[in-house]
């Protein structure tokens, strides 16, 4: 379960590089997360490369990915590249259900390695699962703290604000943004690499698109902007999915599939009564002093 | 010496608006160069063009001997030639010390690399970044709210950080928009007496500017733009006087009688 929240944590925190920061909406995080889930389980399943070097494979291709994403989208704003990097992702999971040759299509990729997976009992291989992740989050994190409060992340919220004002500060815009995607899809890729490996079976199932509507709504949820809303909203997201999950046994006289339409709604009704009150999400962003 | 900046045959349209129609103008060093002109003359499209934020479709712009047409508006900034705008905008969620700070040049620490590992010019060129951006603080006013954000500025006071980023840029030529528009009087003749200090210490304005006796007072020479091109230049008396100029700003004799 943390383990998951970890994951929902990288993508809410790389999303919030190129949202929070930036200003660029990313609909496409699953895509991204796809991406790096296959180049890892491809590597190591395919070509034995061992587990590190498939997740650090992952990072590499998925940023080049998000190097190519934002030259070719440069020109986009607003609702426009939310709509671009939506298809992307959906992109992305037609071509792993189609190019069986490279993803045995609908079928997935199983038998991915995971650490230490078989050589140990499966409760300690989750939690060294879950303290690998862990150390990946807070890398990620101290990353994007130190981002954010270098001249580099002042940059990238003054192009957020204001793309033209930024420009005529002397900033070279379009370079400020690619590099702030690249860094973000290299880390959803290696949170896509980590789920591989943690689930050891990948499919194109497994990336529809309600995962980014999870990973924005617990940045939303948590503050945009703030690093630690990302990941406070991403542990509060999956403490919420667990336990509706229980709580709505306790419903009478609902069939499962109506427990499931229950749960969503708790979900996106307690996301409104955190906006209602709390605008900026739970860690709003604040102006740093002088 | 040659002028500063020097315009030949500048044009730009939008959508079939001839909105520049062949501008020649030039800007003289360490002057206060007024541009006036009926609404709709081009004189922000102008500085548009002139800044990069536009690019010109025909004409050139030599700036500090150096043709700078079609430069993306970064470079031209870097280069010296830095504008302001008439909507003051500042960046809303960024502090007035960030705003200013912002301008700054060759901060390392806006490479991504040097930015996380923190390399050691990062840190110094930010603090002389810092140290310059309080010094225009307090020269324009602003150091009680410099840790405000932009977007909670008064209008007054937004017009002053709009001058102060400008300033941060180590600027030789600065192109004001409306500099004192919608600021009460004595907060513009404050602002008026900024920009004669700042021009003895060699910087050079090329102002648009619509109250006429602020433009009296502070520029010369005067450029006055109508319908896309320059239609005189002079001393604000020898403009004001000229029959060509209160044609365009009041229709023709003819037809107004």
């Amino acid at each position: 379960m943390l383990t998951f929240a970890g994951f929902y944590g990288l993508m809410a925190l790389g999303l919030n590089l190129v949202w929070g920061m930036a200003g660029m909406i990313n609909l496409g995080l699953v895509g991204f997360f796809a991406f790096g889930a296959y180049v890892s389980a491809l590597a190591t399943v395919n070509m034995g490369a061992p587990i590190p070097a498939g997740v650090a494979a992952a990072s590499a291709l998925t940023a080049g990915a998000g190097v190519v994403m934002a030259l070719t989208t440069r020109n986009l704003r607003g609702d426009y590249l939310a709509i671009v990097t939506l298809g992307f992702s959906e992109v992305v999971r037609l071509v792993a259900s189609n190019e069986i040759w490279l993803t045995k299509g609908t079928d997935g990729i199983s038998g991915i390695p995971g650490p230490w997976r078989g050589r140990v009992t499966p409760e300690t291989f989750n939690l060294i699962y879950l303290a690998i992740v862990a150390v990946f989050v807070v890398a990620a994190f101290w990353l994007l703290e130190r981002v954010r409060h270098s001249p580099f992340g002042r940059v990238l919220r003054a192009i957020r604000d204001d793309e033209q004002i930024a420009a005529v500060a002397g900033k070279p815009v379009v370079a400020f943004k690619v590099q702030a995607f690249a860094v973000s899809a290299g880390i959803l890729g290696t949170a896509g690499a980590l789920y591989g490996h943690y689930i050891s079976y990948v499919a194109p199932d497994s990336f529809a698109p309600l995962i980014t509507i999870y990973a924005v709504l617990a940045l939303t949820a948590g503050g945009t902007g703030d690093n630690r809303g990302a990941v406070v909203g991403a542990l509060l997201l999956v403490f919420f999915m667990e336990s509706t999950r229980f709580a709505t046994g306790w419903l009478p006289g609902l069939r499962p599939v109506q427990v499931a339409a229950v749960r969503e709604f708790l979900i996106g009704a307690s996301l409104v009564v955190v906006l209602r009150w709390r605008p900026g999400g739970l860690i709003p962003e604040r102006i740093p002093r002088a | 010496m040659p002028p500063l900046l020097s315009v030949r045959g500048l044009e730009r349209s939008f959508y079939g608006v001839r909105a520049l129609n062949g501008v020649d103008l030039t800007v003289e060093r360490a002057t206060i160069t007024g541009l006036i002109g009926p609404n709709g003359a081009g004189k922000t499209t102008f500085f548009h063009c002139v800044s990069g934020v536009v690019p010109p479709e025909a004409g050139t712009v030599v700036f500090d001997g150096e043709d700078i047409t079609g430069w993306r508006a970064d470079r031209i900034s870097r280069r010296g030639l830095v504008r302001t705008f008439q909507i003051a905008r500042g960046v809303p969620r960024l502090s007035v010390l960030e705003n200013l700070m912002l301008y700054g040049h060759a901060q390392p620490g806006e490479r991504l690399l040097d930015a996380v590992l923190g390399a050691p010019g990062v840190r110094r060129r930010e603090s002389e970044l810092r140290e310059r951006a309080v010094a225009v603080a307090r020269r324009l006013n602003l150091t009680r709210v410099l840790d405000a954000a932009a977007a909670g500025l008064s209008g007054g006071q937004k017009k002053l950080l709009e001058l102060g980023r400008a300033l941060m840029t180590d600027p030789k030529l600065v192109l004001l928009d409306e500099p004192i528009a919608g600021v009460n009087p004595t907060l513009a003749s404050e602002i008026a007496a900024h920009l004669e200090s700042l021009r003895r210490d060699g910087l050079t304005f090329l102002v648009i500017e619509h109250h006429l006796d602020m433009i009296a007072r502070l520029c010369a020479p005067v450029i006055v733009m109508a319908d896309g091109r320059r239609l005189a230049e002079g001393t604000f008396a020898e403009v004001a006087a000229s029959e060509a100029v209160q044609e365009a700003y009041m229709g023709r004799r003819k037809w107004a009688s």
